[in-house]
């Protein structure tokens, strides 16, 4: 895909995030939707182009009133909005719409209108992971981190300081779900949820939605807010089950999607200002740093843990405090982009200065699927 | 009133063998033809190659611990936490998620890279699970 043909013209969250029991989460796409049409200028009959994961194009588009000539339902986890930025992007080069809206929500917290996740007892994952015992993500997402930090010789304390780090971000944040500052001993002393990871380093579980709008570079200027270009995009899947990744020492996910988008940027990663990793689990952050190519992964613990991803370190992460702190639906992509546009605009509560190159990386399922989408303010 | 059961596969055609080898007290893998790949989960083509000649073969049955977490909360239905859910690295290749049994389900005794052998748990007339214990010896 060509750089900078695309650009993002509308981002918005839902009016509330966190507990949200007074909307189901078909609304919740709606409340998301509304305020990204607002921000952007636009009427909902200037759509064209929709996409959304969990929820059907269908359902979200008649609730809405939208009749587009170009839908996506790519649903492949919490990376789904990575992907469909990736493919209106392509669509929009390839004259197939104008303008495409993408919606994320969910009631992960309120549970109303959400349908409860199933798993088939004759599917794969039904015969051969759930009779062990997995139950819900933070059984199954953390299983490869001892063989990740045998393997490279990172620490609790380490992956503890990721959950740390991120909360400085939050506590700079008034969306934020949580901004206390909390300390190493207070992460390794949290309940035990499923060890070697306890409480503060398992995401929040909240309700909320986001949207964004795409539009051609060409026509992005006539928009009242800044655009924010698309300089590259990848995206690739592995399993569904987390007990057949290829290793536990990376995401084969990960290392397609992230160096596509790099490629396809023509940028190092030198160039980059400010970088967002899909945290659902404090080791994300560590894989993706390695598989990204940022670093060895043997120096991402010790990275994170001498302070150069926290407010005034040389390569903010997590900037709106991530998955950990800031909110988690149960698909939290979505809020990452979100955060990237705000740092390509000018206007995240932690904004850093005179950035101009945002990395998104997102992550499905457990290491299931990835995609990656590399933002910049400038043409 | 009886308490939750733990989750019970149900096979499919592609996967029938490997359900049948555990009742009889056989860990089955399979193993391509064509270039020799050993597989699992189970299903009649190599992912490796795509032949569709390929065997059904009985594993060794050890292995060692390749990764685990202990689970806490919430637990599934049928466990009582907290409870290890277990990757274990076959000696033939294939890697599987299992549990640990005849072992303190606690980081001190569950050793990364611990040696491993096939125990297996009978659920019902239809379904036997494969486990694994700590090899003797």
């Amino acid at each position: 895909m060509r750089r900078n043909q695309v650009a993002v013209v509308g981002a918005a969250e839902t009016t509330e995030l966190g507990v949200i029991p007074n909307m189901s989460q078909l609304q919740l796409h709606a409340d998301a939707a509304l305020n990204a049409i607002a921000d952007a200028g636009l009427k909902l009959s200037d759509i064209d182009g929709f996409a959304t994961a969990v929820e059907t194009p269908q359902q979200v588009c008649h609730y809405l009133g939208i009749k587009p000539t170009w839908v996506d339902g790519t649903s492949v986890g919490g990376c789904s909005f990575m992907l469909h930025v990736r493919h209106a992007a392509a669509a929009i080069e390839a004259g197939l719409c104008k303008t495409v809206l993408i919606t994320h929500a969910e009631s992960g917290k309120s549970m109303i209108g959400k349908q409860p996740r199933f798993t088939a007892p004759d599917s794969l994952n039904g015969q051969f992971e759930a009779p062990f015992g997995v139950y819900g993500p933070p059984s199954m997402f953390p299983i490869p981190v001892l063989r990740f930090m045998k393997t490279y010789g990172i620490t609790h304390e380490q992956i503890a300081m990721v959950a740390v780090v991120q909360r400085e971000w939050a506590a700079k944040n008034p969306r934020a779900t949580m901004k206390n500052p909390i300390t190493v001993a207070d992460v390794l002393n949290s309940r035990m949820i499923a060890y070697p990871f306890r409480l503060l380093q398992c995401c929040l579980v909240t309700d909320g939605g986001g949207a964004l709008i795409l539009t051609s570079a060409d026509r992005a200027k006539d928009f009242p807010q800044k655009p924010v270009y698309i300089l590259g995009t990848g995206e690739s899947v592995e399993t569904p089950m987390v007990s057949q990744m290829e290793t536990f020492n990376s995401s084969r996910a990960f290392k397609v999607a992230g160096p596509l988008a790099f490629k396809e940027a023509g940028i190092t990663h030198k160039d980059v200002d400010h970088l967002m990793i899909y945290d659902a689990f404090a080791h994300l952050p560590l894989y993706g740093l390695g598989d990204l190519g940022f670093m060895p992964h043997e120096e991402t613990g010790k990275f994170i843990a001498d302070g150069n991803t926290r407010p005034g370190g040389k390569l903010p992460l997590n900037t709106n405090g991530g998955g950990l702190s800031y909110m988690h639906s149960g698909m939290y992509g979505m809020y990452a982009l979100q955060e990237s546009v705000r740092q390509m605009r000018g206007i995240a509560p932690a904004q850093v200065k005179d950035a101009k190159i945002s990395v998104c990386h997102g992550v499905g399922g457990m290491f299931a699927a990835s995609g990656t989408i590399i933002f910049t303010n400038e043409k | 009133m009886a308490e939750a059961a733990r989750a019970k596969p149900k096979p499919t055609p592609e996967t029938q063998h490997f359900w049948d080898g555990t009742q009889v007290g056989e860990l089955r893998l399979q193993r391509c033809d064509a270039c020799s790949h050993v597989y699992f989960p189970p299903r009649p083509f190599c992912p490796s190659c795509a032949s569709r000649k390929v065997s059904v073969f009985k594993a060794t049955g050890k292995g060692k611990l390749y990764s685990y977490v202990i689970n806490h909360r919430p637990a599934a239905p049928g466990f009582t936490p907290p409870y290890a859910i277990a990757v274990v690295e076959l000696d033939e290749g294939p890697r599987m998620m299992s549990n640990i049994i005849d072992c303190p389900q606690t980081p001190e005794a569950l050793e990364l890279d611990m040696k491993l052998e096939v125990a297996f748990e009978k659920l019902d007339d239809q379904i036997t699970l494969p486990l694994f214990r700590p090899a003797k010896g």
